[in-house]
């Protein structure tokens, strides 16, 4: 039998702001255990959430971005549960009227444009950090990241393939980093993903039972849990077993999913209304405010660099799928780089020597104005481009300034005219024979000729030059 | 509404409290007569009134995006029964 795999995904987006989503702590990352709390976030009796203006803001503007309905009157509920990774004892969250409803993103997939539907998004508090202790029995608790606002955005079960899922999160990680509203760092945790999984006899029209995966934080780990989940699941069937409703948890390191609870200890969360927040009402005007502040999207951006840069659709789809990229080639362009020039610095070198660092765009230390200072010596004539090459490998890393750099190793092209001829002389007496068989009309030989004119100026004549003075020369 | 010892169970075992039997008893007749004088109130038109989680003056109470200083570690664990210094400790917790 075909089966046809149905996934449906849960992903858990950190907000970019400075402060917790109900009190001033910081939000940075990383930082010794429990500095970043305070009486609110620690749950303390008689104190009273605050909510934070930017998170609103941040996630109002997802909703837009991602075509959904806004909810003018929000509010907000309690999620009850001992655990303790929030000490409060429960999570404050949206149930009844999230922020954001009925919404939709376009994929691009084999088949063409696909559109996964948005069921809704909302806004939550994240919890706290808690490490097991085997040896004392005990569990250490750091309750920094308790507070720190989070969306979720919760898809309907319209992906048929782990290859759409990434499709769609990398859609959603690129929308995110147009807005500004999150940095999705997915290896500090500020995107990560329930994936809900049920597989069907191909063409079916009702959904088989799911299982719901968590602990997903990078996409090779979602898409090998989906290809795990997907084979167990049809092999259950195949042996005539039924697949239980469960949530199963994904261990990277085995490779495996492994259940953590069924249906039949299915959490009561009794939720209800957040006594202590009023109720937020989002005016005509104030999501006017926020539809004229979205910034240009991808898609368009995408158009604009063809049209206005003339760059290939390649090169202007690579650059705009990554928000940082984007930033990049804008401040080098600015700068007075030829966009094309830019472009191909950054997709060629500048990609190249990312992957052998192993680092992301926005990791790396080189700035659009030193690129800029490198293609400006290159336009000037000051170096040539294998020299330029060589500069943009050494000074990469550190960013250490190209001028700089190329002054200090006496890089540059050499342009007195009657050196680059005397270099010739040089080369025609030491080497007679090949001078011979070029005026015999054997091109193949003035590579050769030139390869030993640079040599002996290291590198840095502008081989148009050089060529045109042995031509003369002859 | 009938209160049924597996609801008293329940109820205890999702509000973490341990219920010897008698106490059992006594909680479910409790329990019935405040579901019962809930049905009595139940009663009263209410349907020109507000409800109370959309009723008082205030909405939209929001705070700037600034950070302010956090609590000194040292007095917040000052509050728990089991510390390391650094963070709070508890008895195992697995999910």
């Amino acid at each position: 039998m075909t089966w046809e795999t149905v996934i449906g995904l849960e992903t858990h987006v950190e907000l970019a702001t400075k402060t917790k989503i109900f009190c001033s702590c910081t939000t940075a990352f990383g930082g010794a255990p429990n500095t970043h709390c305070c009486p609110v976030c620690m749950g303390m009796p008689g104190t009273l959430p605050v909510v934070n203006k930017k998170v609103v803001e941040f996630a109002a503007r997802a909703g837009l971005a991602l075509n959904c309905e806004i909810t003018r009157r929000n509010r907000f509920d309690r999620k009850n549960y001992f655990y303790p990774d929030l000490p409060k004892a429960y999570q404050v969250s949206q149930l009844y009227l999230p922020i954001a409803r009925n919404g939709r993103v376009a994929i691009s997939t084999e088949d063409g444009e696909k559109e996964i539907r948005i069921h809704e998004l909302h806004m939550e508090e994240d919890a706290g950090k808690l490490v097991h202790d085997p040896w004392l029995d005990q569990t250490r608790c750091d309750y920094n990241r308790c507070g720190v606002p989070l969306i979720e955005i919760v898809t309907e079960p319209d992906f048929r393939s782990g290859t759409e899922v990434i499709a769609y999160l990398e859609t959603l990680k690129s929308t995110l980093e147009y807005l500004g509203v999150s940095d999705c760092k997915m290896q500090e945790g500020s995107l990560r993903c329930d994936v809900n999984l049920s597989v069907r006899p191909a063409g079916s029209q009702t959904l088989g039972t799911r299982t719901e995966m968590k602990n997903l934080n990078s996409f090779k780990a979602i898409l090998r849990a989906i290809d795990y989940e997907t084979k167990r699941q049809i092999e259950r069937l195949e042996e005539g077993k039924p697949v239980v409703q469960e949530t199963r948890r994904w261990d990277d390191n085995k490779d495996a999913t492994f259940s953590m609870r069924s249906k039949e200890d299915t959490q009561d969360y009794r939720y209800f209304p957040e006594p202590d927040l009023p109720p937020l009402e989002l005016s005509e005007e104030y999501l006017e405010g926020l539809r004229q502040q979205q910034p240009e999207m991808a898609h368009a951006r995408r158009a604009r660099y063809q049209a206005e840069y003339g760059l290939p659709e390649q090169d202007a789809a690579l650059i705009t799928g990554q928000k940082a990229l984007v930033d990049f080639f804008e401040e080098t362009v600015a700068l007075g780089a030829p966009p094309k020039e830019a472009a191909n610095w950054m997709l060629g070198e500048m990609m190249r020597r990312l992957k052998e660092e192993g680092q992301e765009p926005k990791e790396m230390k080189l700035t659009p104005a030193n690129l800029a200072a490198l293609i400006a010596l290159v336009e000037a004539g000051k170096i040539n481009r294998n020299t330029a090459t060589k500069v943009f490998r050494a000074i990469f890393p550190e960013n250490m300034d190209v001028k700089e750099y190329v002054c200090t190793h006496g890089l540059e092209q050499v342009s007195d005219p009657a050196l680059v001829e005397r270099t010739v002389e040089e080369v025609f007496r030491a080497q007679p024979q090949a001078v011979e068989q070029l005026r015999a009309g054997n091109g193949k030989v003035m590579g050769f000729l030139m390869g030993q004119v640079m040599g002996r100026l290291q590198g840095k004549a502008d081989p148009g030059a050089v060529r045109e003075a042995i031509r003369s020369k002859l | 509404m009938m209160v049924t010892k597996e609801l008293v169970e329940r109820l205890a075992a999702l509000s973490r409290l341990r219920l010897p039997r008698e106490e059992q008893e006594k909680m479910t007749g409790e329990l019935e007569q405040i579901l019962g004088y809930m049905d009595v109130l139940k009663k009263l038109d209410t349907s020109g009134a507000e409800s109370l989680a959309e009723s008082g003056s205030l909405k939209n109470v929001l705070r700037e995006d600034e950070v302010i200083p956090s609590q000194d570690r040292e007095e917040l664990l000052r509050n728990a029964p089991a510390s390391d210094g650094e963070t709070f400790l508890v008895p195992k917790a697995v999910e």
